[in-house]
């Protein structure tokens, strides 16, 4: 009979008992998820890889530590899809490498901000949110208004197309040309407007 | 046919869990049958004299175990989890979704309807409407035009007597439910201004509105107005509700100092209002609607609730 005192006297079986039991969960609740429909096809045709000046864009917002105070999902619950929209399906994060989803909310949820304010409410926003909302306690980001220096897109595109994001020759090739002259505010402001635009509620 | 992309995967997920539960199971039952002695120990000892009894599992904590273990087979049996097996209860978080929204509407839209009957302005009178819309502008509206409604650079006073698009109850619901846009072409239509010219005309904008500015300028820049500006701010400066503000009225939406005119004139201008009417429905922009026409600045604002309107309508018809 397999006891407590065999396991532990014997090394080699208590790491393959181990192994086993600690890999139940994955197993079941992780590797299905890489063969199902919902989260591994676009949620519909407007769902698309984020062109690369919104790429440009998420990496600022990474960079900013934007996630840190704003999640990218909306759950179920009528207290969110009344303030923030329909809620997040899977299929609408398949071009996210990784996804932005969150767990802290300091400030609001952004997985459907875009389209919701102008660009001009952005572009103040971001630079001092005081201007637009006198109750705030989101930091400023003046820097944001500087060139764009991302001489890394090209190298970012192939890489995130050896994950599976559908990018084309021709877009690596024009992603310069398509964020020369722009700022970091514009691929800032450009990356949140395209946020959850594919899924629309209508009441 | 479930979501995955293979029959595989529904049984493989199903036969996995099950087998790790019944094999928590087993294992629970091969410990607490297992022969031990009273007082027996593992044989480790450390620090001397610090040894491990080998005692059998307490009994609260091996019947908690147990019960886990039914009550997990049981949770399998009535929600989602085995695969593709929608439970007994055949629930999801979607239709959770659908219950919870229904609920509201039961409780919420008799409310909503009563008000979406009403004309506007009744509504705009009516304190408990007033107290909605107003949890509604600030959820909805207060981020652009401020808690107070005043707005700020860029973003119009939704509380005073100026209107980009018109005051009326009609206009204000078409602003909500369908948004606004507005481009002011840089240099208006005449493309050849000069950054003198350009200063010339923001004196006479200024002096439009009162303000101190060089009489030369606004000589020059008045008969350059006509030209480059007349077209859709009017003759004076008075503006066309819908298609260019007022520049004789003393409100600034973006700023009245010279040097924020002549960045208009030399830019242009283009704001946008996102529209609200699909995300919201009609029944909140209608709150919505009335709530802004009732700050103060709403057009043909009665003074009191429609049917004494009526009354003093007529009485003051009677008088004139």
């Amino acid at each position: 009979m397999l006891t407590h005192d065999k396991i532990e006297r014997n090394v080699g079986l208590l790491v393959v008992l181990t192994v086993l039991t600690i890999s139940v969960a994955g197993l079941v609740e992780i590797v299905p998820l890489f063969f199902q429909q919902s989260t591994t096809v676009p949620a519909n045709e407007l769902v698309k890889p984020y062109d690369p000046l919104r790429l440009s864009g998420r990496d600022i917002y990474i960079r900013e530590g934007c996630y840190n105070c704003h999640s990218q999902m909306i759950r179920p619950f009528r207290a969110e899809t009344e303030r923030y929209g329909h809620y997040s399906v899977a299929g609408e994060f398949i071009y996210d490498h990784p996804f932005q989803w969150g767990s802290k909310r300091t400030g609001p949820d952004l997985a459907r901000v875009g389209g919701r304010y102008s660009d001009l409410w952005h572009r103040t926003h971001l630079l001092n949110p005081r201007d637009v909302v006198p109750e705030s306690n989101m930091p400023a980001y003046a820097w944001l208004d500087r060139p764009l220096n991302d001489n890394d897109i090209e190298i970012k595109m192939r890489a995130l197309r050896k994950v599976g994001v559908p990018y084309t020759d021709d877009e690596i090739a024009g992603a310069r040309g398509a964020i020369e002259g722009k700022s970091e505010l514009d691929a800032l402001i450009a990356y949140l407007q395209g946020m959850g635009t594919a899924i629309k509620q209508v009441r | 046919m479930s979501d995955f992309v293979s029959d595989f995967w529904s049984p493989y997920i199903a036969i996995v869990t099950v087998i790790s539960i019944l094999g928590c199971a087993l294992l629970l039952w091969m410990q607490s049958s297992a022969k031990h002695v009273e007082g027996k120990t593992t044989g480790h000892v450390w620090d001397e004299t610090l040894e491990e009894l080998s005692n059998p599992l307490p009994n609260w904590w091996r019947w908690l175990f147990y019960l886990t273990v039914i009550f997990s087979l049981f949770y399998l049996a009535m929600y989602p989890g085995l695969g593709s097996f929608k439970g007994q209860y055949q629930w999801t978080s979607t239709g959770q979704y659908a219950k919870e929204m229904k609920k509201a509407d039961d409780e919420f839209g008799p409310i909503f309807q009563k008000y979406l009957q009403q004309d506007i302005r009744t509504v705009a009178a009516n304190p408990e409407a007033r107290e909605m819309g107003q949890r509604l502008f600030l959820t909805y509206c207060s981020q652009c035009h401020g808690s107070d409604a005043r707005g700020t650079k860029g973003f119009p006073n939704l509380a005073d007597k100026d209107w980009l698009f018109g005051g009326s109850p009609e206009q204000i619901k078409e602003s909500v439910a369908q948004g606004r846009i507005a481009m002011m072409p840089a240099k208006g239509v005449k493309p050849d201004l000069t950054g003198d010219e350009i200063k010339d005309i923001a004196h006479h904008v200024r002096s439009l509105s009162g303000l101190a500015a060089d009489p030369i300028r606004i000589h020059r820049g008045k008969s350059l107005f006509s030209v480059a500006c007349a077209a859709c701010h009017g003759a004076e400066g008075k503006g066309n509700v819908g298609l260019a503000p007022n520049l004789a009225d003393k409100v600034w939406l973006y700023g009245s100092s010279e040097a924020t005119i002549i960045e208009s004139i030399s830019n242009g201008r283009s704001n946008h209002m996102p529209a609200f009417g699909d995300f919201l429905g009609e029944a909140k922009v209608h709150l919505l609607t009335a709530y802004v026409y009732g700050l103060g600045g709403g057009q043909e604002m009665p003074a009191t609730t429609p049917a004494d309107n009526v009354l003093t309508g007529g009485a003051l018809g009677a008088t004139h």
